[in-house]
């Protein structure tokens, strides 16, 4: 942790400086009839955050937040693993969005995380991955007037037949 | 007199049948799309405004008002009940609701946060009635240096009384503020901090894909890792008699919370370009300051329920009065009004209580009643709201990540900020880990594009000179509070050694 803790405020410090420069851009000054330039609230904003990570560090270096003392870990294999399985999970499930439709990830990602993750019964994880997405469905397209994602064409016949339903 | 009986009759309109039948449809329907994670009253308002053409705009005002009640109430069913902040309004609502969701309390967090909404409804509606014309013309002193000054109040409170640690939280806040400023200087017009030169950031970074990625995401992994999956929320029980033992305790340990958001929600609410966040905020705040056991805020305190939640539904009344008085919407929601009610013909300003007289008073009745049936309703679904909490987590968070991609889609229709949804989660599980407080970006990002235009036209009517901040009547005292709050941390330090040399 302690180790981890000032990588981090090294990396927002860093990320700080970035956010300095690109505010740059635009004049961070003020200007005579116009007021302060474009970049003025996000340039001084980002050399507040730098300041916040120099008071960090500063903290970290007297030992006075509870990770710059701590010599754990920043998480054990078991916590890797269920960050990986959860977070890689979610990211899975916004990739294949463009893929098979918001609907279908919907779905297969219910089935992958009530299945495998929450090793709940088959039957129980396609009831919920069946019925979610229709209800979504219904909810979304009919009642919010919201369109999602469709994916890519094979996925069309399944919108037509959803669309005759409820126009 | 003459108040009463306007009010006598504009309460009868509001009980016409029909009236009546768009209130319970509207409460309902709104309660609903404020408890989905991504929509919030302003989508229920601009999705069945097109509806209202279909009656008087007596009724169509009063079914919108009602959706927009019925929102205020929903918004703490998704900051209780999973975590996440359905709207900006209900960030504060997260604070202490999601505490005391995860202690099996969740049934205690949704009374209180329904009785204080309907307290702060009430009380709102009162100072509408009696106080509205007058309030209007205080509100119009409100310029730019002094809705900026709030706003500085707003970020004091949480750097003075947020207790965590004082650099995280500052990197926090301008964290959030510099997020805000993404996308097109809104003065200039010229592009802004596109990140990376990746074009999805022209648009901007809302609020909503914030907070999703933060609570609904990076706060549910952190949940999952910490409590190695086998979380619980205690397996919360809701019965009758459990339901009014709730009620009496959210009265014994939120009533303090209730009146000071009822009562300076409205204040801020009144403000135009302020709105319910702010002073669903500043409640949070002042609650929390003027506690007997600040300690207890943010770990399931009811008052840290009461406070936001009355205010927001007051606010949400009050900035009612600078659209109907002035013609200036207070919020985005009362923006979709104020163009429904041109639509319909009518003409907000001061002559509006003299020409529409009927309309308007029809409207202060229907506000009466609406609350009292956003109130039982929101009373009558709590037992449903407290049945999904009681699914297995492994259900639960599914379901959960399943609504905030969705719904950050519904409200940004951008697969960009899906992605962003995910970063932000991602990065918000890891800054937890280090204790950053995050709930300040949360704020920050929405006060962000009123705080920056609010501060750039206050330097610009005083030539770059920054005492325009002290000298002004009203802005002056504010700023004062706010630097005072902000130096108080330093102040406790400074005491706390001295007292420990003089030991």
């Amino acid at each position: 942790m302690r180790q981890g803790e000032i990588s981090l405020a090294g990396i927002l410090a860093l990320f700080s400086l970035y956010l300095m420069w690109k505010s740059a851009e635009l004049p961070i000054g003020y200007m005579r009839g116009q007021g302060p330039g474009g970049g003025f609230w996000p340039f001084w904003l980002s050399v507040g955050m730098l300041l916040s990570c120099v008071a960090i560090a500063w903290n970290w270096w007297r030992g006075k937040s509870p990770a710059s003392v701590s010599d754990e870990p920043l998480m054990d294999s078991f916590g890797w693993l269920t960050v990986l399985h959860v977070g890689g999970g979610v990211i899975g499930f916004v990739a294949l969005i463009s893929v098979v439709s918001m609907y279908g990830a919907v779905c297969l990602f219910l089935v992958y995380y009530l299945r495998f993750l929450g090793r709940h019964s088959w039957v129980l994880t396609l009831v919920l991955a069946l019925l979610l997405p229709v209800l979504l469905f219904f909810f979304f397209e009919g009642a919010m007037q919201i369109s999602m994602p469709q994916g890519l064409p094979f996925t069309q016949p399944f919108f037509d037949m959803m669309y005759d339903i409820i126009y | 007199m003459e108040v009463l009986s306007f009010l006598t009759s504009g309460v009868l309109t509001a009980l016409e049948p029909i009236n009546l039948g768009l209130i319970l449809i509207g409460v309902t329907i709104g309660l609903f799309i404020g408890a989905m994670p991504g929509l919030g009253s302003v989508n229920g308002v601009a999705i069945l405004l097109p509806i209202t053409f279909l009656v008087p705009p007596a009724s169509a005002i009063i079914f919108l008002a009602a959706i927009y009640y019925g929102a205020m109430y929903g918004g703490a069913i998704s900051s209780v009940a999973l975590g996440i902040p359905g709207a900006s309004t209900a960030v504060a609502t997260t604070f202490d609701g999601r505490p005391l969701a995860l202690q099996g309390r969740a049934s205690l967090a949704l009374v209180t946060a329904a009785l204080a909404s309907f307290v702060g409804g009430t009380v709102a509606t009162v100072f509408f009635t009696l106080f509205a014309p007058l309030l209007a013309t205080v509100a119009l002193n409100f310029g730019p240096p002094e809705i900026f000054a709030l706003m500085l109040l707003a970020f004091a409170t949480f750097v003075g009384l947020g207790g965590d640690d004082i650099p995280k939280t500052v990197f926090s806040i301008c964290f959030g503020l510099v997020l805000a400023t993404v996308g097109f200087d809104t003065i200039s017009g010229e592009p802004r901090l596109v990140l990376f030169d990746i074009q999805g950031f022209i648009r901007g970074i809302g609020f909503i894909v914030l907070a999703i990625g933060v609570y609904g995401i990076g706060e549910m992994l952190w949940t999952i890792e910490q409590t190695r999956g086998e979380v619980t929320t205690t397996n919360p029980k809701m019965t009758a008699k459990g339901l009014a033992s709730d009620a009496k305790e959210a009265v014994q340990r939120g009533w303090k919370g209730t009146w000071i958001g009822s009562i300076l929600g409205f204040f801020v609410g009144v403000l135009p370009a302020a709105g319910a966040t702010p002073g669903s905020l500043m409640s949070y705040g002042v609650a929390k300051m003027l506690s007997k056991t600040p300690e207890e805020y943010g770990r399931g305190s009811p008052d840290g329920v009461a406070a936001p939640e009355a205010a927001n539904n007051s606010a949400s009344t009050g900035s009612m009065l600078p659209m109907l008085t002035l013609g200036i919407p207070g919020s985005p929601t009362t923006a979709i009004l104020l163009g429904g009610m041109v639509m319909w013909g009518l003409t907000p300003g001061p002559r509006l209580f003299i020409d529409e007289s009927e309309f308007v008073w029809s409207l202060i009745g229907s506000f009466y009643i609406s609350n009292f049936a956003a109130v039982l309703i929101n009373l009558a679904f709590i037992p449903l709201f407290i049945w999904m909490l009681r699914m297995p987590f492994t259900i639960l968070a599914p379901l959960i990540f399943v609504l905030s991609i969705v719904g950050g889609f519904a409200a940004s229709r951008s697969m960009h900020d899906l992605w962003l949804i995910v970063i932000f989660g991602l990065g918000a599980f890891f800054l937890r880990k280090f204790d950053y407080p995050l709930a300040p970006a949360v704020l920050a990002i929405v006060l962000g594009p009123i705080a920056e235009p609010t501060l750039r036209q206050s330097l610009l009517l005083s030539s770059g000179d920054p005492s325009i901040f002290f000298t002004r009547p009203i802005a002056g005292p504010i700023t004062v509070i706010a630097i005072i709050l902000i130096l108080l941390p330093a102040i406790k330090m400074l005491r706390s050694k001295r007292r420990v040399a003089a030991d």
